[in-house]
């Protein structure tokens, strides 16, 4: 050992070093924790399980999908928020949509046209696009307007390309409508507005979102995907704008519907820390106990 | 209370609590470091390894150890991962593809985690806890341990020992993060994170349909990803996921977890020198910063600005309705400042400027409080340019804490802060000069400049978290990425090692009437001038054309 050259006997030390480290870190520490964890905090440790009927239905940390098999919003359940983890609350598949704050342009889906895997080209939509449409499908399963700034009432973002990037307009797209729909204004700066041909390259127009003056009413986490795509959560807002319809169709009244909201609601921990926030799954749990 | 109000409380809370705990545990590393009695775990460690833990090491001696163990671990959880379906707690898993194994392990062991898998699809629960997790502490530990050593080269006079690697290696690990995560992670199951090796297994949901929860030893892991400043989630989703991050509580406890060891460690340093005035200083120049920082961030995300933010009405895309708008600003903040890059929310989605803080926080080298260990060396390479551009105006020797700081020190110390701007600014220029590169952005104009720019900003800083739309598992960027961790990393302890060698070898000058003293406000605020004047200038032209141009109309 001595006589090995230093930088030798400095490897040789480092990977023992590193191998009674595992020892300790990595496996002792984690299986003491774990030990601890399952005698002391058994239901946290293993996942936090709901029960209905005696069988585990998730998980309460864990939001679900309460959507039928077409996707369409199952009418008798609380709707959790938009999920972008594999198609909708899939655990195996974490994650946010990723998509940026001036993401407003959608690929329109060119008709006939086929994608890289051969199927049919579906087109890409814009987050802005994203918000708009959930907003309007929100505002039609709850019976309230679905308008919001920067959307269509036909429920994209209402967005124009104008052309010449710089200068006197001469020609004006409206972006995300694809022909033959009728845009959402009629004339920009004197200039007629027209629908968009997909598949046109629209690049070197100038970017013009139009705010309107529609204010919203559907709230932001009701149009806009968690960081996880498991949040199990909706706003005290969003579950409020829901109740009535969960109440009608469940044939209750809407005060206890209201009181099972509260129920399932968690305040801000200590007074300051979060947002107060509604359990969906626990919530629809509750109601199906009745 | 309002979300602003609230938002204010909590970050008043966290300055409250890491005020309270930097002096008691900055005193406890203060006599972990300097204490002269082994444990007798550590005699048994020490006797495994084969190193007489009382010899002392030259700086050269010291970096050889630092870069062979780092070496060693790399080749160990590449092999590791390589190698995962032929072990235990699989999963069914197979082999990671190569350049993913390669991109992983140097980022796991240069403190980055940066990572181009999901682990949730990728990573079986062996790989994670006796692998990467185990990386965790040790590249903590590492980080520290050049700390202290260039610690030393300032409270040591005439001698080449700089302490010795092993000992601070395992002193670290054993003494002061283990204790400490072992208890957090404990706290963060009472809040709801799993703690188990259970198969993902399905179960059938009220609305009629599927879902696979997971299992994992997430807690144990969770706890010294942020502690230790490491940031590598169990999930894809990171500290956004619920089984990583339950309650709005959890989330303030894994902020808490991520900035307690940086504030401290000048404490730890004030100590060392014999001059706590000296912590307090070094302290208050990172406070300046991350109260800065954090403030800004947190506005901008509630003021949301932005057509999409505006037509949301609230900054929401990417962020948990439990944590809400501005307590996932702070995680931002609190993330980038130090070399963490968990994540409770996804910066991608931020507003234009608001993500831009973000990017701007790791640029600054991640000095306020910046990573474990690294953040204190990092502030103290700034502290000796700082009082080399004052003596520069005055006319005299620059001088710190005694020590001179002469032509070879200030080559060192400008090396330091020249390697990670070329590293990013080189890597985005090349990414973006290829169109096949530039095909994995997923969002498009300014915004997918700032993804690339995000992105080597990150690797190159340790830093790891991501503007995570761009597609990064590909053999270029896993190939680039892993360089720019690796020379992000090592280079500069390189430097500062050299740099603690040659302080340690003088014999200290006595303070005189010319001595520009350091413990003073003045010296502060000229310290967070350079700080953000070296840095602004470096990537304020990177900035306009990505977060500045689309935030900016």
């Amino acid at each position: 050992m001595e006589r090995l050259p230093g930088w030798i006997r400095q490897h040789l030390a480092a990977i023992r070093a590193l191998l009674v480290l595992t020892v300790v870190l990595g496996i002792a520490y984690p299986l003491a924790v774990t030990g601890v964890a399952q005698a002391l905090l058994n239901d946290q440790a293993n996942g936090s399980p709901v029960r209905k009927d005696g069988a585990v239905v998730g998980s309460s940390l864990i939001g679900q999908s309460f959507t039928g098999k077409d996707g369409a919003p199952i009418r008798k359940y609380f709707q959790s928020r938009p999920s972008a983890a594999g198609n909708g609350y899939d655990p195996t598949a974490s994650g946010a949509s990723n998509l940026g704050p001036e993401n407003v342009l959608d690929m329109l889906a060119v008709p006939g046209a086929k994608n890289a895997k051969g199927e049919p080209d579906t087109g890409k939509r814009s987050l802005l696009t994203e918000v708009c449409a959930r907003s309007r499908a929100v505002g039609e399963l709850e019976g309230v307007s679905g308008a919001r700034p920067y959307c269509t009432d036909d429920g994209v973002g209402a967005v124009l390309k104008v052309f010449p990037a710089v200068g006197t307009p001469t020609r004006v797209v409206s972006a995300n409508q694809a022909c033959p729909a009728t845009p959402f204004v009629a004339e920009y700066q004197g200039v007629k507005v027209e629908c968009a041909k997909p598949g046109e390259d629209l690049a070197a127009g100038r970017t013009v979102p139009v705010q309107g003056t529609a204010p919203a009413v559907v709230p932001a986490d009701a149009v806009t995907a968690s960081g996880s795509g498991l949040d199990p959560h909706i706003s005290v807002a969003y579950a409020e704008l829901q109740a009535p319809r969960v109440a009608k169709e469940r044939g209750i009244p809407l005060e206890r519907v209201r009181r099972l909201i509260a129920d399932n609601t968690t305040g801000r921990a200590l007074g300051f820390m979060g947002e107060p926030a509604v359990n969906v799954l626990t919530l629809n749990l509750a109601l199906d106990k009745g | 209370m309002s979300p602003t109000v609230a938002g204010i409380v909590f970050i008043a809370s966290l300055v409250v609590a890491l005020a309270i705990v930097h002096r008691p545990l900055g005193d406890y590393m203060y006599r972990v470091y300097t204490g002269t009695r082994h444990l007798a775990v550590e005699r048994v460690i020490y006797r495994v390894i084969g190193v007489r833990p009382d010899s002392g090491q030259r700086w050269t001696v010291y970096a050889r150890s630092v870069l062979a163990f780092s070496a060693v671990s790399i080749l160990f959880l590449y092999a590791f991962q390589r190698l995962q379906d032929k072990l235990f707690l699989s999963l069914g898993f197979g082999p990671v593809p190569d350049h993913i194994a390669w991109n992983t392990a140097v980022s796991f062991v240069t403190n980055t985690n940066w990572q181009a898998y999901s682990g949730e699809s990728t990573m079986g629960h062996l790989v994670q806890m006796a692998g990467l997790a185990v990386q965790n502490f040790v590249s903590a530990a590492v980080g520290m341990a050049v700390a202290i050593a260039l610690v030393r080269g300032f409270a040591r006079k005439a001698t080449d020992d700089l302490g010795n690697f092993w000992v601070d290696l395992v002193r670290g690990s054993i003494r002061i993060l283990l204790p400490l995560a072992f208890v957090g992670a404990l706290v963060l199951v009472a809040g709801g994170l799993i703690q188990n090796f259970a198969d993902p297994h399905t179960v059938a949901t009220l609305a009629g349909g599927n879902q696979t929860i997971t299992g994992g030893p997430v807690a144990s892991q969770e706890i010294i990803k942020e502690m230790g400043n490491n940031g590598g989630g169990f999930y894809n989703a990171n500290s956004a996921h619920p089984f990583e991050n339950a309650t709005s509580w959890t989330n303030w406890v894994e902020i808490f977890a991520i900035l307690m060891l940086p504030f401290s460690l000048p404490r730890t340093f004030g100590r060392m020198v014999g001059d706590k005035r000296q912590g307090y200083a070094i302290v208050a120049i990172m406070g300046v910063l991350a109260l800065a920082s954090v403030s800004v961030l947190t506005w901008l995300e509630l003021s949301h600005n932005g057509t999409v933010p505006q037509a949301i009405g609230a900054a929401m895309e990417g962020k948990e309705a439990r944590f809400g708008v501005a307590n996932s600003g702070t995680f931002a903040a609190a993330t980038t400042l130090t070399s963490t890059g968990a994540v409770n929310s996804f910066h991608d989605s931020y507003t234009a400027l608001g993500g831009m803080i973000t990017m701007f926080n790791m640029m600054l080298g991640e000095v306020a409080p910046g990573g474990v260990g690294s953040g204190l060396y990092g502030m103290l390479v700034l502290a000796v340019i700082t009082v080399f551009v004052a003596g520069l105006m005055v006319g005299r020797t620059p001088e710190y804490l005694g020590k001179k700081i002469g032509s070879r020190e200030i080559k060192l110390a400008s090396l330091y802060f020249l390697t990670t701007p070329a590293l990013v600014l080189i890597g985005t220029a090349l990414a973006m000069a290829s169109p096949e590169q530039r095909a994995s952005m997923l969002n498009g104009g300014a915004h997918g400049l700032s993804e690339v720019l995000y992105a080597f900003t990150s690797a190159s800083n340790n830093n790891g978290s991501a503007f995570a739309g761009l597609t990064v598992n590909t053999p270029w960027y896993d190939t680039a990425l892993g360089l720019c961790m690796a020379f992000g990393r090592f280079l500069p302890m390189v430097f500062v090692l050299g740099l603690a060698g040659s302080l340690a070898r003088q014999s200290p000058i006595p303070a005189s009437a010319g001595t520009l003293p350091t413990h003073r406000p003045q010296f502060v605020g000229m310290v967070v001038g350079v700080t953000i004047i070296l840095v602004g200038l470096t990537f304020l032209p990177a900035l306009a054309l990505g977060p500045l141009a689309e935030g900016i109309h």
